[in-house]
Formats: structure tokens, C-alpha cells, sequence
């Protein structure tokens, strides 16, 4: 346990609590102390530097600050680090560079899926994750019958991105870029 | 968010006990819910008791030709499972239509029965609210009440549970399997497992302190068209404002259960034997004690078109 014993019922002083973790961030190994509040999106910000995911609502609203994590995509600011002892966490930086981007990126480059950009790196990871989700046969809520597997459709996709928010609109031309990077690996 | 201590047991009776030990624990598994209400310090634990590592991630075959669904079984893997698809299309749908795609990857099928209200005078920590801070009273009443309940609510509160997946299972007459802190199991059918608010609003189940679900059953597939229908404020990720969970025959025999109207999901088995004389006679029976304010009155006819458009989706 951390913090050694439970708290004391009476008076409550709010002390930070602290605990390691060790996290494998974009194929780096990561040892940490944190305080146990620490949600894995302020972890990899404030504390690894990587600044690419972004904190737009910090309550799973909008997915600007959406990971790959363990293979899938997930609300960073809703989960702690402590949580994700040994897991293999992919942030924006992690899926490509300026000098070697990935399709997906280069997509959205191609295609503008951005304007003021904040939401990008959001869109970006959950857009790659719902390409895996399609692959692996995961249904959605605009799939039609549900014992077959899913087709990447424009549905499917705005379904299935319907938890990242872009407040400039961009998302036709997220379509786009998406639609290109599926079309380009089938 | 207020600080806490942390462990993570690895078996559900250490679990269960860590929790009924401790004062002001709480178990976490995804957290999407837990973790957003303690930022807001509407949930304020001095102790997270993680269950992540308890295993309970398994759908298996029971031996009486139904599921059990383990505890922390993931909405995502729930509503991909191949049995789920095939033999329980209702609550596949009821998952679907829940949440984001990232949610649904972290939130569990026990978090999921056990999230929170999303009132808006729960959330908002400068109102009244007797579930959030029991005896203050309820803001919601002569507020904006359009999202909240119309029936099974009372005096000192009209919140709605908010969830699809309980809905499902509660047509598809699920049981919920639990163990307490002293390490004994019991088995909850679904409609005694959330509680009307009474005068007591702040406890939204009939858990005891420590209690924590191990698994959910279904019973054996009960044949029929599979419907979950949502009607929303828009296409995707919002909360139900009326569902309608239903297995039905072309003929409109068959079960349902409505969400987004009451504070659990909502039931009534007596009235079902009138499905094949359609919506109205049903609602009618079913909504014959709803108490609705001036701004949400319109949940009745919209639960009784719902219900209508499901017949004939079952007719198709």
C-alpha cells in the first residue's frame, strides 16, 4: 500500500501521497515519483516533457488528450499513472517527427484535418486507434448488423470519433484524411 | 482533487476487505467516472482501492446456457464479444450507444452499473443537492429539469441514473454477483440492485460498504429482435433523454425496460403482456405513477414513440 497506513478518520490534511511507477512511453522506459492525483496526461506533460497531448476539458469530454495505451486509445486525463504500472503508453510524439510522420499525420497535413491544431494530436491518436478497432472487427453504434464485420465507412468513422472535439471543424476533412490513410493500407 | 493512498490488491476478498476497512475508501477500475467527480471534490476518498489487478475480465459460458460476464470486463470487449453479439444483441447495442470509444475502452461492466447521476445540481458543487450532500435539499426540483426524472423520483430528488448497459440488463433479467468486506458472496437480481432515492438519495444501490461486484449473469438468450433505441440531443456521445431496451416478437410480444426516465432503469413486467397492443397501452401502464415537472413532460409521449418505433422495427 502507499502511504503507508490509511489516514487517520479525524482531521484531514490533504499531504501529498507519493509513489513510483514506471511507465514504457513511446518505447522508452520512464521511472517515476509521483503524487498519486497525477493523471497520466499531466505524468507525460509536466513531468516527461511531452507536450504534444493536450489538455482541453481534463474530463474525458473532448480527446484532445487521447493515447494509445496497451494498444488501445483512452482518455488520458481520466486514469492515473499510478494505474498503468508496466504499460506501454503511445503519445503523438511517439507516433512520428517532423522528419518522418506518420500516414496518419501526414494525412492530416494533406488533407487540413486541422485548423488552430489543439485538438490535432487528439484526433490524430484516436483516428489511428479506430482504424486498429475497425481491423480487429470491434463493432459500433452505426454498425448495421452485428455479427459481421465492420466496414470503414464515413459513419463508422464520425461514429467512432465522436469523442474528440474540434471546435474549429475540421472534422470533414478529418474524414478525409482518415478515409486516405484506411484506402492506402487496404 | 483531494489526496489519497493507493494499493492494488490482487484478490477480490483483499479488495473487499481493504475497502470495508479503511474509512472513505473507494474501489477504482476505470475511474472515468470516479476520477472526473473527485477533481470536482464531489467524491472525496482518502483511499483508492484498484481492482484492475483482480483478473474478472472474462466472458464465459454458464451452465445454464448463459454469460457471466466478469467484473471488469471492459464495455469495448462486452460489446464485441461474438455470444454477445449473437444471443444478446440488446445489450451490445445498449453498450454502442454509451459514451466515446475511449470511455467505453476503460470504463467496466461494475463501474458501468455503479456510475453516478449526471444531474446537473449534482455536478455543480454551489447548489443543493441531498444525493451529493445529503439534507440539503434539491436545486433540481423547480430548476432545469428537462434530462431528469419522471417517475420513481421523489421530494428529495429527481435524479436519473444515467447509464445504457444497466437498462439492457435489466430486460435481459441479469444477476449481479458480489462479495462483502467479510468476504461473503451474494447474488443481487438487477431490479433490486439500484434503489429508488425515498428520502435517502445519496445511496444509489443497494450495496453494502465494501461490497464489491464480482461478475454480472445473463440468463439464457431469450429469442426475439434485440433493440436498444436512443433518443438524444445528438447523433453520438450524449446521454439518453429516453431508451428503450426491448427483445420483441413480430407479433410485439416480448419484454422492455426504458432508460433516461427514472432513477434506475425502468420496468414494469405486468404491463408487457399489452406490448402486442402497442406503445400506448403499454406506457400508459407503465408511466401510470410518473410525477413529471413543467420541462420534462415531454419524456412521456417521446417514451411512449420510442417504444412505438421499436414495435415496428420488431414488425420489419
Amino acid at each position: 500500500m502507499v502511504g503507508a497506513t490509511a489516514p487517520a478518520a479525524a482531521t484531514r490534511t490533504d499531504e501529498p501521497v507519493l509513489a513510483k511507477v514506471t511507465l514504457t512511453v513511446n518505447g522508452q522506459r520512464r521511472d517515476l515519483e509521483l503524487d498519486t492525483r497525477t493523471s497520466l496526461l499531466d505524468a507525460a506533460r509536466e513531468h516527461l516533457h511531452l507536450t504534444g497531448s493536450k489538455k482541453g476539458c481534463d474530463h474525458g469530454q473532448c480527446g484532445a488528450c487521447t493515447m494509445i495505451v496497451d494498444g488501445r486509445r483512452i482518455n488520458a486525463c481520466l486514469t492515473l499513472a499510478i494505474m498503468h504500472q508496466g504499460a506501454e503508453i503511445t503519445t503523438i510524439e511517439g507516433l512520428g517527427q517532423p522528419d518522418h510522420l506518420h500516414p496518419m499525420q501526414a494525412a492530416f497535413v494533406k488533407h487540413d484535418g486541422y485548423q488552430c491544431g489543439y485538438c490535432t494530436p487528439g484526433q490524430i491518436c484516436s483516428g489511428v486507434a479506430v482504424l486498429e478497432e475497425i481491423k480487429a472487427g470491434i463493432p459500433s453504434h452505426v454498425t448495421a448488423d452485428l455479427e459481421a464485420a465492420p466496414q470503414i465507412t464515413e459513419a463508422e468513422i464520425r461514429e467512432r470519433m465522436s469523442g474528440n472535439i474540434c471546435r474549429c471543424g475540421a472534422y470533414s476533412n478529418i474524414v478525409e484524411a482518415m478515409t486516405e490513410v484506411a484506402e492506402a493500407r487496404a | 482533487m483531494k489526496s489519497f493512498t493507493y494499493e492494488r490488491p490482487s484478490t477480490p476478498a483483499e479488495a473487499a476487505a481493504a475497502v470495508g476497512r479503511t474509512p472513505d475508501a473507494k474501489f477504482i477500475a476505470g475511474g472515468t467516472n470516479l476520477l472526473d467527480l473527485m477533481k470536482l471534490q464531489i467524491e472525496t476518498p482518502r483511499h483508492l482501492v484498484d481492482v484492475n489487478g483482480l483478473g474478472l475480465d472474462t466472458v464465459e459460458p454458464t451452465d445454464q446456457g448463459g454469460l457471466r460476464i466478469g467484473a471488469l470486463v471492459r464495455n469495448t470487449d462486452l460489446a464485441a464479444h461474438p455470444r454477445v453479439r449473437k444471443d444478446y444483441g440488446v445489450l451490445a447495442r445498449a453498450l454502442l450507444a454509451g459514451a466515446s470509444g475511449q470511455l467505453r475502452n476503460k470504463a467496466t461492466t461494475a463501474g458501468n452499473l455503479l456510475q453516478r447521476t449526471r444531474c446537473p445540481y449534482f455536478y455543480d458543487t454551489a447548489q443543493a443537492c441531498n444525493k451529493r450532500q445529503p439534507g440539503s435539499g434539491c436545486s433540481a426540483l423547480d430548476g432545469v429539469s428537462r434530462q431528469l426524472a419522471v417517475i420513481g423520483g421523489s421530494e428529495a430528488c429527481i435524479a436519473t441514473h444515467p447509464g445504457d448497459m444497466a437498462v439492457a440488463m435489466r430486460v435481459l433479467d441479469a444477476t449481479v454477483e458480489t462479495i462483502d468486506a467479510g468476504g461473503a458472496a451474494r447474488n443481487i437480481p438487477i431490479a433490486a440492485f439500484h434503489r429508488l432515492p425515498g428520502d435517502d438519495p445519496s445511496r444509489d444501490t443497494n450495496l453494502k460498504p465494501g461490497e464489491l461486484i464480482t461478475a454480472v449473469t445473463l440468463p439464457k438468450p431469450v429469442a426475439g429482435t434485440h433493440i436498444y433505441r436512443k433518443v438524444r440531443d445528438r447523433a453520438s456521445y450524449a446521454y439518453a433523454l429516453v431508451s428503450v431496451a426491448a427483445i420483441l416478437g413480430k407479433d410485439g410480444t416480448g419484454h422492455v425496460a426504458f432508460g433516461g426516465v427514472a432513477p434506475k432503469p425502468w420496468r414494469v413486467e405486468a404491463a408487457e403482456a399489452d406490448l402486442p397492443k402497442g406503445a400506448k397501452a403499454v406506457t400508459e401502464q407503465v408511466f401510470a405513477d410518473a410525477k413529471p415537472t413543467h420541462e420534462n413532460a415531454y419524456k412521456l409521449k417521446l417514451a411512449e414513440r420510442t417504444l412505438g418505433a421499436a414495435l415496428n422495427q420488431a414488425r420489419a
